[in-house]
């Protein structure tokens, strides 16, 4: 199991764009390198990546909310 | 004739809210901040008469707001609302729900707003008034007319989205031969990129320089000039450096930027402060207009100090139905200024944005210098808005002594607990291309590039 923490403080997205699906839905299974959501600081973007392949958990942030570096979003079982 | 209101409210946040009060300040009117819960501690609100929370620390949830800023000028009583710029200073809404709430906006009312935000208009406008815009055609629906509206153009040509913005959709074709492919591949991606596969194509002007002229007019038929700026430092599209006069500018360029940035400003109808931006080819010794902002600038201030004029105090005045209290003869350029952005960004990590709690912050003083800053001492950067967080100012006799007073400014300025674009201001400040006045908007990502 992997917890993927953010790399920066800022705001969460799930989504690349508003009018786009989710990066990943609870239960899908990713590769190793993909991006599962972003972090948004002073109006620049950064992914947020899955390390290593496994099948997504439950989103420990909602869509939009607050995170400070180094805070749990999702864990990767 | 009106005066000016008891109260005003300072739709902003950060640097260029401070800067407001402190106009407020100095025409003896109160001053009313706003702030969302993320800045509740931030210095604005500590330095204003009084202060209203309006929402949650994302900027759609506070700041991009027109009703929750609308509604904290009514309910403190305020005469007068000033948006500062960026967050909603350019969107047509808030002039409407002031004009409906009966407050007066510091900035043009709607239609004037929209119009000159809009990038087909704005260039319709600029025509009108006889001011060149960069040669190009309209909307082009196949490679043989892109190819002969090329040829008549001249090459290098930049292939443009219809639908394009903010830089995307754009292809640079250098030469008759690549024309047709890069069409239909342009038009492909517009297509995929916009659902729109329309393009047009316009002369492309080779290692230009950003040149804007500042202006003012009021609700009594007064338009102004206060010279212009030189703003090419810049990093994907962002200033760094801005500097007026323009350096090496000829005389007759100047007087035309002037003329024309009076000429379209009169053509739209513009009222309160406004920016009429230029490029300009310093080979072909030609310039086009590029579009006018409808706000105060970031670096209003360099005008400030060049010409003697408090360009918020005058919005504040023209919004108040006050005519100018400055006529075009009583404008005169006088020196150099420079403005140098201190952004909380790592420019050893690429420009890496660098939030947090500001441990210990010393601002340069002394003859010809100005700090017009949205932090302090022991107050945080928060990660949800823009990065700049300072604007060294420095103003000599000439350009020479303004460069040296930017040095020792720079030199003296401290920051810690966060990172920031000090040192490598610091360092272009000793960079031939920007020293000798020759920067165009694409040197310092050359520099930049070069030094990585």
């Amino acid at each position: 199991m992997a917890e993927i923490r953010s790399p920066i403080p800022g705001i969460f997205y799930r989504r690349p764009s508003p009018d786009e699906d989710e990066f990943v839905q609870e239960g899908d299974a990713v590769e190793a390198g993909a991006v599962i959501g972003l972090v948004e600081v002073m109006k620049q973007f950064h992914d947020v990546v899955a390390e290593e392949a496994g099948t997504v958990g439950s989103f420990q942030v909602d869509n939009e909310g607050m995170v400070d570096a180094g805070q749990p979003i999702v864990t990767i079982d | 004739m009106p005066g000016l209101p008891e109260r005003v409210l300072v739709a902003n946040r950060g640097e260029i809210a401070v800067r407001v009060i402190r106009a407020c300040r100095d025409l003896g009117i109160e001053a009313v901040a706003v702030y969302s819960e993320a800045d509740a501690d931030a210095l604005h609100v500590a330095l204003a008469d009084e202060a209203v929370e309006i929402g949650k620390a994302q900027a759609k949830a506070s700041y991009l707001r027109p009703e929750a800023v609308v509604e904290a000028a009514v309910s403190t009583g305020c005469g007068v609302l000033h948006p500062g710029y960026g967050f909603l200073a350019e969107d047509p809404r808030l002039p409407t729900a002031c004009a409906e709430a009966g407050v007066a906006f510091a900035g043009p009312p709607a239609d004037v707003m929209a119009a000159v935000g809009d990038k087909v208009t704005a260039r319709a406008a600029a025509e009108r008034a006889g001011v060149p815009v960069v040669p190009g055609t309209g909307r082009l629906e196949d490679p043989d007319a892109a190819l002969e509206a090329a040829e008549e153009i001249g090459f290098p040509v930049l292939l443009k989205a219809s639908a394009g913005g903010g830089g995307r959709g754009i292809r640079r074709v250098d030469d008759p031969g690549e024309l047709t492919t890069a069409f239909s591949r342009a038009s492909a991606e517009a297509e995929a990129a916009f659902g729109d596969g329309g393009l047009f194509v316009e002369k492309c002007i080779e290692r230009p320089r950003h040149v804007e002229v500042q202006v003012l007019a009021d609700t009594h038929g007064n338009v102004i000039h206060l010279y212009e700026r030189d703003c090419s430092v810049q990093r994907r599209k962002q200033k760094l450096i801005e500097e007026a006069p323009a350096p090496n500018l000829d005389a007759s360029i100047r007087e035309g930027l002037c003329d024309a940035a009076l000429a379209l400003a009169r053509e739209v109808g513009y009222v309160n402060a406004g920016t009429a931006e230029f490029i300009v080819d310093p080979v072909g010794g030609t310039f086009h207009f590029l579009e006018m902002n409808a706000r105060i600038q970031v670096e209003h201030g360099v005008t400030e100090l060049l010409c003697g004029v408090d360009l918020v105090c005058e919005q504040l005045r023209v919004a108040a139905g006050l005519p100018l209290s400055v006529a075009q003869e009583d404008v005169v350029a006088r020196g150099c200024s420079i403005e140098l952005r201190i952004n909380a960004e790592d420019p050893e990590q690429k420009f890496m944005p660098s939030p947090g709690e500001i441990t210990g912050w010393h601002a340069p003083s002394g003859p010809g210098v100005r700090v017009d800053a949205g932090v302090e001492a022991g107050r945080r950067v928060v990660p949800f808005y823009d990065s700049m967080v300072a604007k060294v100012m420095v103003w000599g006799t000439d350009r020479e002594q303004a460069l040296a007073r930017a040095r020792r400014a720079l030199d003296e300025l401290t920051v810690e607990g966060i990172k920031t674009t000090r040192d490598l201001q610091r360092s272009l400040l000793d960079w031939d291309e920007f020293t000798e006045g020759r920067a165009t908007t694409e040197s310092l990502e050359a520099y930049l590039g070069a030094a990585a």
